[in-house]
C-alpha cells in the first residue's frame, strides 16, 4: 500500500502531516512530501485517518 | 509479415544544399509551396487499404517512437489503444509548445495530408470513431490544415471526418492530458494521472495522442514498410527525426536527419560551427545543457540523451555563441517556464517562481550568498510534486545551466561584471504577456 | 405565576419536558458544532498542542452527539399524545397539523442535517466537491432550526431565558459564519521566499 497525493487537489491544509508525521513532510509552503516507497503496516491505520481527514480528499491510499 | 506488396521507396530528391543529410523523407526544402491533395497523391500515391492488422503490424515492427518528446513506442500505444474497453478516439497533436522548436509548424505547411494520412491511418488501426487535429491557436498552419481537411472532405478520402481546434497557445497546453481535459471542453492544463488518455481521456474512452512528426511517419510506413523505415538511422530507434537548430552565424532552421546523426554532425550540417558555441542546448527547455565536448559526439537518440542525464525531447539543439552569457539566458527561460506553470500545484507555482528568481540574481546580480542554500534545496524539492513534468524539466535545464557553466557561477557568485549579460537574449522567449489569458 | 398559569394549558407528561429539553440541547449542540466547523477549516488555527484534526473530529463528534440528542427529541414528539404531529412529519413538512410551520421548520431543518451527517458518514465514497456543497446546507439548516425553536418552542415564546438563549446562539453562529468567510484561508508559506519578477 501507497500514499499518494493530487497535487491538484491538495490546497495545503496539512492535517495529514499532523496525522502521519513519520511518512509526510510539509515543504515550507505546506506542501505534503510523501515517501513513495510501500507503507510499513504500522502506519496503514494512521494512513487511513490522515486520508480520511483530507478536506479535499487529496491524499489517497493505493494498493499495489 | 504483410501480404501486400508495399510502394516502392520513393527517389531521394535532390540535395538542397550542400553538405545536407542524404535521407529526406518528411521534409522537402524550406521555400517548397505546400502540397496540396493533387501534388501530394502525385509524391506520395494513395492511402494504402491496409487493414488495421496490416498497419498495427507494420507500425509496430517498424520500431517507430513517438517524435512528440517522450519517445514512447508508437506501435505499442496503438495496441493499448485499440485493446481498450470503448471505442478509441485519436487525437493528432500540432501543438508545439517549446519557443525553440519549428518543425511540426514546417511539417504541417509543407506536408498536410501526410499527416492527415497519418491520422486516418491511425484511426483505422484502432478502430476510432472520433478524430481530432489540435493547433495552437493562431498558428500559421491553421489554415493550410483547415484547407486539406476541406479537400479531403470532398474527395471522401477519410471515413472519419476531422475536427480541427484551435489550443491556448501555452507551455503546458500541448501536454496529452492538457489536450484531453481540452477536448472534454475544460480548461488546456495537465490533469492528475493515472489514468492516463491512452487508458481513459476523450469522453473517458482510449485515446491515442500522436504528435503530427509520428503521424507523418506512420503514413510512410503504412506505405513502404517497416524495412525500408529500419533502413536509416539507429538500429534501436530507428528512422528520420526533424530537428530544430539554432546557432551563431546562422538563422534558425529545420533539419531532417537519420536518428544517431551525432550533435555535432547537426551543427555541422546547420553550418554551426563547433568551436563557436560555448556549450549547446539539446532537447529545448524541457532539456539540458551540454559541454561542446560532450554534445559533439553524443548521437541524436533518447537513450544516449538520457544516458547523459538529459532529454532528446522534440529535437531542439541551440548552440550558445560565446559572447552571451549562460546564466542569463537559463534565468530568462527560468522567468518564462516559471511563468506558464498551470497554477494547480504549490509544489511548482511556488518552486518555480522561487527559482527564477533566485537565478535572475545569480545572472544579473546582485547575488546574496544567503540564497545558495534555499536555491539547492528548491532544486530537490520540487521535482516530481506536481501533476505533470513541467517542473521536473525545468528544474532539469536549471540544474543542467549550474553544471555546465559551474565557471560562470563562481565569477557571478564572487561579484565579477559578466560582459555576456547585457547581450544575452539569443534563446527564444516569447513574451511574457502571453502567459496571461484564457485557458480555453 | 405565568410559568405555572400556562403550564397548565400543557401535558405535563414527561415526554413533554424531554422533547422541550433535548430540543434546547440538540440546538445548543448543534451551534457548538457550527463554531467548530468554523474552526477546524482555519489554518490559522492548528497549533502543536491542539491540531486541527483534533477540532476535526471534535467538530463530528458533537454533530453527532446533536444528531442522536435530535433523534430523541424527535421521538418523544411523536410519542407524545398530547400533540398531534403524525409520525411523517419528521421528515414530510407540512404533515403536521399540530403549528404547521413551526414543526416544518423543524423538519426541513432535521432533513438538510441527516443528508449532511449520512453523506459525511460516505464522505470518502463520493467527490470532494459534492460533499463540500451538500455540506453548506448547514448554513441553512441552523437558521431554520432556529426559528422553528422561536416558533414552536415553548420556552422561547413564554420565557425570558429562552429568548436570550436564542440570541445568543444567533450571535454565535453569525459571529462564526462571518470568520468562516471573511478571513482569509489561502496556504500561507512557512518561511520568507524570494519572489521572481513575473
Amino acid at each position: 500500500m501507497r500514499v499518494r497525493v493530487n497535487p491538484i487537489d491538495c490546497t495545503a491544509h496539512g492535517i495529514c502531516a499532523e496525522l502521519l508525521p513519520e511518512w509526510i513532510e510539509l515543504d515550507e509552503w505546506g506542501y505534503p512530501a510523501v515517501d513513495s516507497e510501500p507503507l510499513p503496516e504500522q502506519l496503514v491505520a494512521h494512513a487511513r485517518r490522515a486520508a480520511a481527514a483530507c478536506p479535499t480528499l487529496a491524499l489517497r491510499l493505493q494498493q499495489d | 509479415m504483410s501480404t501486400q506488396p508495399f510502394l516502392p521507396p520513393p527517389p531521394p530528391p535532390p540535395a538542397f544544399k550542400p553538405g545536407a543529410p542524404p535521407v529526406q523523407r518528411l521534409l522537402r526544402p524550406a521555400d517548397s509551396p505546400s502540397d496540396n491533395l493533387a501534388a501530394h497523391l502525385a509524391r506520395h500515391g494513395r492511402m494504402p487499404a491496409a487493414s488495421p492488422a496490416t498497419i498495427m503490424g507494420e507500425v509496430d515492427a517498424s520500431g517507430l517512437l513517438g517524435r512528440g518528446g517522450a519517445g514512447f513506442p508508437a506501435g505499442r500505444k496503438m495496441r493499448t489503444v485499440a485493446a481498450g474497453s470503448a471505442r478509441a478516439v485519436v487525437v493528432g497533436n500540432g501543438c508545439e509548445g517549446e519557443p525553440g522548436s519549428g518543425k511540426d509548424d514546417l511539417l504541417l505547411r509543407q506536408s498536410p495530408h501526410l499527416v492527415l494520412d497519418g491520422l486516418s491511418l491511425a484511426a483505422r488501426a484502432v478502430g476510432a470513431d472520433e478524430v481530432h487535429l489540435v493547433l495552437h491557436a493562431r498558428s500559421a498552419a491553421a489554415p493550410v490544415l483547415a484547407q486539406a481537411i476541406d479537400e479531403r472532405l470532398r474527395a471522401k478520402l477519410d471515413t472519419v471526418r476531422v475536427q480541427l481546434h484551435a489550443v491556448p497557445a501555452r507551455y503546458v497546453s500541448s501536454e496529452e492530458s492538457a489536450l484531453v481535459q481540452f477536448l472534454n471542453g475544460g480548461p488546456a492544463k495537465p490533469t492528475f494521472t493515472p489514468p492516463r488518455p491512452y487508458e481513459r481521456g476523450v469522453s473517458r474512452r482510449p485515446t491515442l495522442i500522436n504528435n503530427v512528426e509520428t503521424l507523418a511517419n506512420i503514413a510512410l510506413i503504412a506505405r513502404h514498410g517497416s524495412d525500408w523505415f529500419r533502413s536509416v538511422g539507429d538500429a534501436d530507434e530507428p528512422g528520420t527525426q526533424l530537428i530544430t537548430v539554432t546557432g551563431p552565424g546562422t538563422t534558425r532552421q529545420v533539419l531532417e536527419i537519420e536518428t544517431g546523426t551525432t550533435v555535432g554532425s547537426v551543427l555541422a550540417t546547420a553550418g554551426i560551427r563547433y568551436e563557436d558555441c560555448q556549450a549547446v542546448l539539446v532537447g529545448g527547455y524541457f532539456g539540458t545543457w551540454l559541454a561542446p565536448a560532450v554534445a559533439h559526439r553524443l548521437p541524436m537518440t533518447h537513450e544516449s540523451l538520457r544516458a547523459a542525464g538529459g532529454a532528446l525531447g522534440a529535437g531542439i539543439v541551440i548552440g550558445l555563441p560565446h559572447d552571451r552569457c549562460g546564466l542569463a539566458e537559463t534565468a530568462r527561460v527560468a522567468g518564462y517556464l516559471a511563468a506558464h506553470n498551470a497554477g494547480q500545484c504549490g509544489p511548482c507555482l511556488n518552486g518555480l517562481p522561487s527559482i527564477a528568481g533566485a537565478l535572475q540574481k545569480l545572472a544579473y546580480g546582485p547575488w546574496d550568498e544567503r540564497m545558495t542554500a534555499p536555491l539547492a534545496r528548491w532544486l530537490t524539492v520540487v521535482p516530481g510534486r506536481g501533476a505533470c513534468r513541467h517542473p521536473d524539466g525545468a528544474i532539469r535545464l536549471i540544474g543542467s545551466a549550474l553544471q555546465v557553466f559551474a565557471q560562470d557561477v563562481d565569477s557571478h557568485r564572487a561579484g565579477f561584471r559578466c560582459r555576456g549579460v547585457g547581450n544575452s537574449q539569443f534563446l527564444p522567449v516569447p513574451h511574457l504577456a502571453a502567459a496571461s489569458g484564457p485557458w480555453r | 405565576m405565568t410559568v405555572v398559569a400556562s403550564a397548565a394549558t400543557f401535558s405535563s407528561s414527561p415526554l413533554w419536558y424531554l422533547t422541550r429539553s433535548t430540543g434546547i440541547t440538540a440546538f445548543v449542540l448543534l451551534t457548538i458544532t457550527t463554531v467548530l466547523g468554523v474552526a477546524a477549516t482555519k489554518r490559522a488555527l492548528a497549533h502543536p498542542a491542539w491540531p486541527r484534526f483534533a477540532t476535526q473530529q471534535l467538530h463530528r463528534n458533537v454533530s453527532l452527539l446533536a444528531m442522536v440528542v435530535l433523534v430523541v427529541h424527535i421521538m418523544t414528539t411523536l410519542l407524545d399524545s398530547y400533540v398531534n404531529v403524525g409520525w411523517l412529519s419528521f421528515v414530510i413538512p407540512f404533515w403536521s397539523s399540530y403549528r404547521t410551520l413551526g414543526v416544518t421548520l423543524g423538519t426541513v431543518a432535521f432533513d438538510l442535517l441527516l443528508l449532511v451527517v449520512v453523506t459525511s458518514l460516505l464522505r470518502l465514497r463520493m467527490p470532494a466537491r459534492l460533499w463540500r456543497a451538500i455540506h453548506f446546507s448547514t448554513y441553512a439548516a441552523w437558521p431554520l432550526a432556529l426559528l422553528h425553536f422561536l416558533n414552536t418552542g415553548t420556552d422561547a415564546a413564554h420565557q425570558r431565558w429562552g429568548v436570550w438563549l436564542g440570541i445568543a446562539c444567533a450571535a454565535t453562529v453569525v459571529a462564526a459564519t462571518g470568520v468562516r468567510f471573511a478571513t482569509s484561508n489561502t496556504p500561507r508559506p512557512l518561511a520568507s521566499v524570494t519572489r521572481s519578477a513575473r
